[in-house]
């Protein structure tokens, strides 16, 4: 099959499905070209010398951040549950996935 | 009463009510007839409850009364962006995905901000997830800005700008990824703090790309700014990346005193690209500081050509797995629509995500891939390390920083929106501040030959707000740019 997304870099379906994201025919054909240009853009990391350069995650990294062990009022269920899109019984209601 | 009320400062307002000449129910009544009257024009707010606002303004007005005031903020309005929780108020981050969407629980901020009773005032307008540098990315419509409707406010944080430069509220909270306090600040013309990451909790702040993420004040006024960034900073236990530091003091008195400062300007903030404008204008400030006894030095930061790439791909990837939390199972838009459960994530996610989103997710999903994890997020996250060494070795000669904001005023609503990484690049000059973790000021400093605002981009070293915001007031009080005014 002759398709023009298939020159670019970027596998827009196969990174739709790693992100769960369903997109619109229009989407797929308009997000490669922006993400491509953008993508030749980060091509300029290339020339930084990162030999023996550590990552940084952060920039100030804290470890071990532990607080005291005190009780605290949790929210109550209904106030928990209040923005689910479908509840019954204080549960939230999903589709069957098992058969 | 002076009809232009809404345009004092926090602290001026203080004065009137502690003298019984305006209560908070006033002020508030009088800001609730000014966005009215505007907001047809600006679209900087999403949702506000006059109801609520006026009863916080009662209760303030009791305190004052009795002789309980609980500090030089109570009673004064603040807006709040809307991605930060308060409790029964709704919360979208401008996206259809959490329409609907009530908070449960209070961020850390405005708990911070009811306890010294300040009078929490509406949802303000954003581009979607904080994603945008325009506004223009908001499922509930664009925002304009307040000195040319036909402009941008700039983004995100662009409800929160215009909405303080046009008098709709006295100060606002916004938050700052890549300069969504600052570049709208500068394109409005009012003042906005970009915290030194670990500065200001994060708890209770919908998350976009978290090691860059700090919510900061935005006003009319750098006294107005810091007094409201001394209330909401601080250590929290409840964010795990607070930094355990002692609180400074950043009350007008203690930034109103003067100390002379080694002041750097990094060439490469000054090449091709700055509108002439915007240069002029920076290059008078300069000339004012070091009139003022300050000392300007050249210095050199050679790897601000990284910045921008370094930006994108961490803060896409961070992005890609916060979001990966609207699912439509928990809380917000579901879609209707599905085969099955899975089929809920790929609809829900498709049909509640605006396209900036889906691109930033995208980006985010493919530097995080197996086949490109080294490449591009291992990568850039090392020359981040390169960046924020690059900082430190200057900030060993220098106190802080002067640049420019933005390399143009606000632009006009359309001109970038057909092109991402034309937009990516008017954060140029703020987002090195977010990857290093440092703090930075945007304040007025001039107009443009069209009438457009210019910032003046003041960048600290990490935990040194007060000196920024010293230097800012010094500024500011030697000129007359806080009492300009958009006309609206």
């Amino acid at each position: 099959m002759k398709d023009k997304n298939l020159d670019h870099s970027i596998n827009i379906e196969n990174i739709a499905t790693l992100a769960r994201i369903h997109l619109t025919n229009k989407e797929k054909v308009e997000l490669p070209k922006s993400l491509d240009e953008i993508l030749e853009y980060f091509d300029k990391l290339g020339k930084a010398n990162v030999e023996g350069i550590e990552p940084s995650a952060h920039a100030f990294p804290l470890y071990d951040i532990l607080r005291e062990d005190e009780v605290d009022v949790p929210l109550d269920t209904k106030t928990a549950l209040q923005n689910a899109p479908k509840q019954r019984n204080d549960q939230i209601i999903v589709p069957k996935i098992v058969e | 009463m002076d009809s232009r009320v809404f345009y004092k400062s926090a602290l001026e307002l203080e004065k009137l009510l502690d003298s019984g000449k305006l209560t908070s129910v006033e002020l508030a009544k009088i800001l609730i007839e000014r966005t009215k009257s505007v907001e047809n024009q600006l679209n900087a707010f999403i949702s506000f409850d006059e109801e609520k606002t006026i009863n916080e303004a009662m209760q303030s007005d009791g305190r004052r009364k009795a002789g309980k005031k609980l500090s030089n903020l109570d009673g004064i309005p603040v807006g709040i962006k809307d991605l930060i929780a308060e409790q029964g108020q709704p919360l979208t981050c401008g996206s259809k995905i959490l329409q609907g969407y009530v908070s449960p629980y209070d961020a850390t901020v405005i708990k911070r901000m009811r306890n010294v009773g300040c009078v929490l005032w509406g949802r303000l307008n954003m581009d979607e997830f904080a994603m945008g540098s325009s506004n223009e990315n908001s499922y509930y419509g664009k925002v304009s800005n307040p000195w040319d409707v036909s402009r941008v406010p700039g983004g995100s944080s662009g409800g929160s700008a215009a909405a303080v430069a046009s008098g709709e509220t006295i100060l606002a909270l916004g938050s700052d990824t890549g300069g969504s306090i600052r570049q709208p600040a500068s394109f409005c013309g009012i003042v906005g703090l970009k915290p030194s990451y670990g500065s200001v909790s994060r708890y209770g702040v919908v998350a976009f790309a978290s090691s860059l993420d700090q919510v900061g004040p935005m006003g009319r006024s750098v006294g107005d700014v810091a007094a409201l960034f001394h209330i909401i900073s601080g250590h929290d236990g409840r964010d795990s990346s607070s930094y355990p530091i002692d609180k400074t003091n950043h009350t007008l008195e203690s930034i109103a005193n003067k100390t002379a400062k080694v002041i750097g300007i990094p060439s490469e903030y000054f090449g091709e690209g700055l509108d002439s404008g915007i240069r002029q204008a920076i290059e008078n400030a300069i000339k004012f500081y070091e009139k003022a006894g300050h000392r300007i030095q050249k210095v050199s930061l050679a790897t601000t050509e990284y910045t921008m790439a370094v930006y994108y791909v961490v803060a896409a990837a961070e992005a890609s797995s916060n979001l990966a939390r609207f699912d439509g199972i928990r809380y917000g838009y579901r879609s209707e629509n599905v085969r099955d459960a899975i089929d809920i994530y790929y609809k829900t996610r498709g049909e509640g995500f605006g396209s900036e989103v889906k691109r930033r997710i995208m980006l985010g999903t493919y530097v995080l891939s197996n086949e490109n994890f080294e490449s591009h997020y291992l990568r850039a996250q090392k020359v981040r390390t390169l960046i924020r060494n690059d900082f430190m070795r200057v900030f060993e000669k220098v106190d802080m920083l002067i640049t420019p904001v933005t390399p143009s005023t606000a632009f006009k609503i359309g001109e970038k929106s057909a092109n991402p990484l034309q937009m990516y690049l008017s954060d140029i000059y703020t987002i090195s501040a977010n990857l290093a973790g440092l703090c930075a000021l945007s304040l007025p400093c001039g107009l443009s030959h069209n009438g457009l605002p210019i910032g003046l981009h003041l960048i600290g070293k990490p935990f040194h707000e007060h000196e920024i915001l010293s230097l800012g007031y010094e500024f500011e009080h030697a000129h007359d740019f806080k009492d300009m005014h958009p006309v609206i």
